[in-house]
């Protein structure tokens, strides 16, 4: 369902038209209210008036995670503190939190975005929206919960943890919508299992699964096993929380940006050119409507490519694809760029292999080396030591085949990679220890 | 004719069967016969036990992969060659053991073989018409 047609469906001239505007009064606001971009726009030499076309974006400088926190905790906001209302934080893994900032205006558009978000869904009013992402200072549990109440729908804001219970709350309060991390679902629907939950009794129809990267074969696993459609959420804290990007459910092909509020970019990490639609590389995005936390052309790290093809659902605006990885979790093993979220893919490929996963990076004399842990679950466990043989091999050739990597696989008892209630810890890392 | 088999996945870590043994110990479990195959990263223990269902819910509830295989006990008679005419008989018949273990105390005069075969009912029948005699179930959860 499309809750905005005029703003979801506008013929891309007109969108062009707006987005110039939005995007000259962005440059023009931050100019004047944020000491670093002034600085930064002097140094490229461009004025904000020299911004006259779309194409003149292509002038400004980027923004990085470490400029905001180089200016911790507060230099980076457009907006005096009497106007500000709200202010989160992204978890930061190492050191301090970066923290962003919302006028009553940028919550306004925050909770139409998500509305528009999980309409996209087919979430109407009338509909019971379990919020599992975290409440907090992190963007996905308030966010949602905005968007829902937008929407007129109910929400049941339970944020993260205690498994059971939320799965108790799913039984009894009956909720259509599940909002958490794809990881989570799966770990809802294996919790479920073991209490014996038969999730195709509940009332869940629809799931909104994102702040993690995850592929389509996590999708069907999810599907099949929660009863519901399950479609990929974008968004970052940065740029604005969730509600930047999502996939249709008639199509489920791509997350459809929200470009009346975000103009998109496609870079090479590496030589930072602009790319052609469909290459594929990191999304850089500029907010043109935000008034208390704008950023120009800020690089997400996320490995995607954008789409301009209209859709069947009847949206003109573009979509991202779905997200390869991040520029910064890229492993680089013996030369060869891998995403975990492509290894994923192949292991989900093998029936029977459970979806929970870790690879661990370690460096043998000069050598990388990448073990995949592999839980051996009832489905695929023999009493014949050549059939687990077998299996461990196959997946190796399937991955040997994809990336041209030799790796070990380990199989390894159900239950012994760790399970998360948050965001997946795939990768280990020991090269850096 | 058939006997049900237990088979447990073991990481090849410290303590993974010795958990096992415990965990049966205590839910009052009597080992009848085991074999352990190991590799270098994992092991499969297979076990015939004297509480077949009860023995494998315990060990599913403490969160191992437990699978369940159809094997055949033989009577083997207790002195040289007695196992190579069985074996002889199989071989004649093109019948594949996949893979066999000796049970851990005598029957008599005569020794216990589980055998492990992908074709198990022609195993059965052929071993049925060379006269080996062949253990009921419940005799052998019972010995």
């Amino acid at each position: 369902m499309i809750r905005d047609i005029e703003n979801e469906t506008r013929p891309r001239e007109d969108l062009q038209a707006l987005q110039l505007q939005r995007l000259q009064a962005v440059v023009e606001r931050v100019y004047h209210l944020v000491p670093f971009y002034r600085r930064r726009l002097d140094e490229a030499g461009v004025k904000p008036e020299q911004i006259r076309t779309l194409d003149d974006l292509k002038r400004l400088p980027f923004t990085t995670k470490q400029d905001i926190r180089d200016n911790y905790p507060f230099g980076m906001f457009a907006a005096p503190m009497d106007q500000i209302v709200r202010i989160h934080a992204s978890s930061g893994t190492t050191g301090k939190p970066t923290p962003v900032a919302y006028t009553q205006r940028d919550i306004d558009n925050w909770a139409e975005l998500m509305a528009r978000t999980l309409a996209a869904g087919g979430a109407h009013a009338g509909d019971i929206v379990h919020v599992a992402y975290g409440y907090g200072l992190f963007t996905g549990g308030l966010g949602a919960h905005y968007g829902a109440e937008r929407l007129g729908a109910a929400v049941i804001p339970v944020s993260g943890g205690q498994t059971r219970r939320q799965i108790m709350l799913i039984q009894d309060f009956c909720p259509t919508v599940l909002c958490c991390t794809p990881s989570f679902a799966l770990y809802l629907a294996e919790v479920g299992q073991e209490m014996g939950v038969d999730f195709a009794k509940t009332k869940l129809r629809v799931g909104i699964f994102g702040a993690e990267p995850w592929s389509d074969a996590m999708r069907t696993e999810i599907e099949a096993r929660l009863h519901l459609d399950a479609l990929d959420i974008y968004g970052l804290s940065e740029i604005l929380g969730p509600g930047v990007a999502i996939e249709c459910v008639e199509a489920k092909r791509g997350l459809h940006i929200f470009e009346d509020h975000f103009l998109p970019e496609i870079i090479n990490p590496v030589t930072l050119e602009t790319l052609a639609p469909g290459e594929i590389g990191e999304l850089v995005i500029t907010t043109i409507t935000k008034e208390a936390f704008p950023l120009l052309r800020y690089r997400t790290r996320d490995i995607t490519s954008l789409n301009y093809a209209p859709c069947k659902c009847g949206r003109t605006i573009a979509r991202i694809g779905r997200l390869q990885g991040r520029s910064d979790d890229m492993l680089i093993i013996r030369g060869v760029n891998v995403f975990p979220s492509q290894i994923e893919s192949v292991l989900m490929e093998t029936p029977g292999v459970a979806p929970h996963y870790q690879l661990i990076v370690d460096r043998e004399g000069q050598l990388d080396t990448l073990e995949v842990a592999v839980e051996v679950d009832e489905t695929v466990f023999s009493d014949e030591v050549k059939q687990l043989q077998a299996l461990a091999q196959n997946i190796q050739r399937k991955i040997k085949d994809y990336f041209t990597v030799s790796v070990k696989v380990k199989l390894v008892e159900p239950r012994t990679i760790p399970r998360s209630e948050g965001k997946a810890q795939r990768v280990i890392d020991k090269r850096k220890m | 004719m058939k006997v049900e088999q237990i088979s447990v996945f073991l990481e090849n870590k410290a303590g993974r069967l010795a958990e096992v043994t415990r965990v049966l110990g205590e839910g009052g479990i009597n080992i009848r016969a085991l074999s352990l195959a190991d590799t270098t990263d994992f092991g499969i223990l297979r076990l015939i036990v004297d509480q077949y269902e009860k023995a494998r819910e315990l060990l599913k509830e403490k969160g191992f992969t437990v699978g369940k295989t159809e094997v055949v006990a033989v009577e083997v008679p207790d002195r040289p060659g007695g196992l190579g005419m069985v074996l002889q008989a199989l071989a004649k018949a093109g019948i594949n053991v996949e893979y066999m273990y000796a049970f851990v105390q005598h029957s008599g005069k005569n020794a216990v073989i589980i055998f492990r075969f992908d074709n198990l009912e022609q195993a059965i029948e052929l071993l049925q018409k060379e006269g080996v005699h062949i253990y009921k179930g419940e005799e052998v959860y019972r010995l």
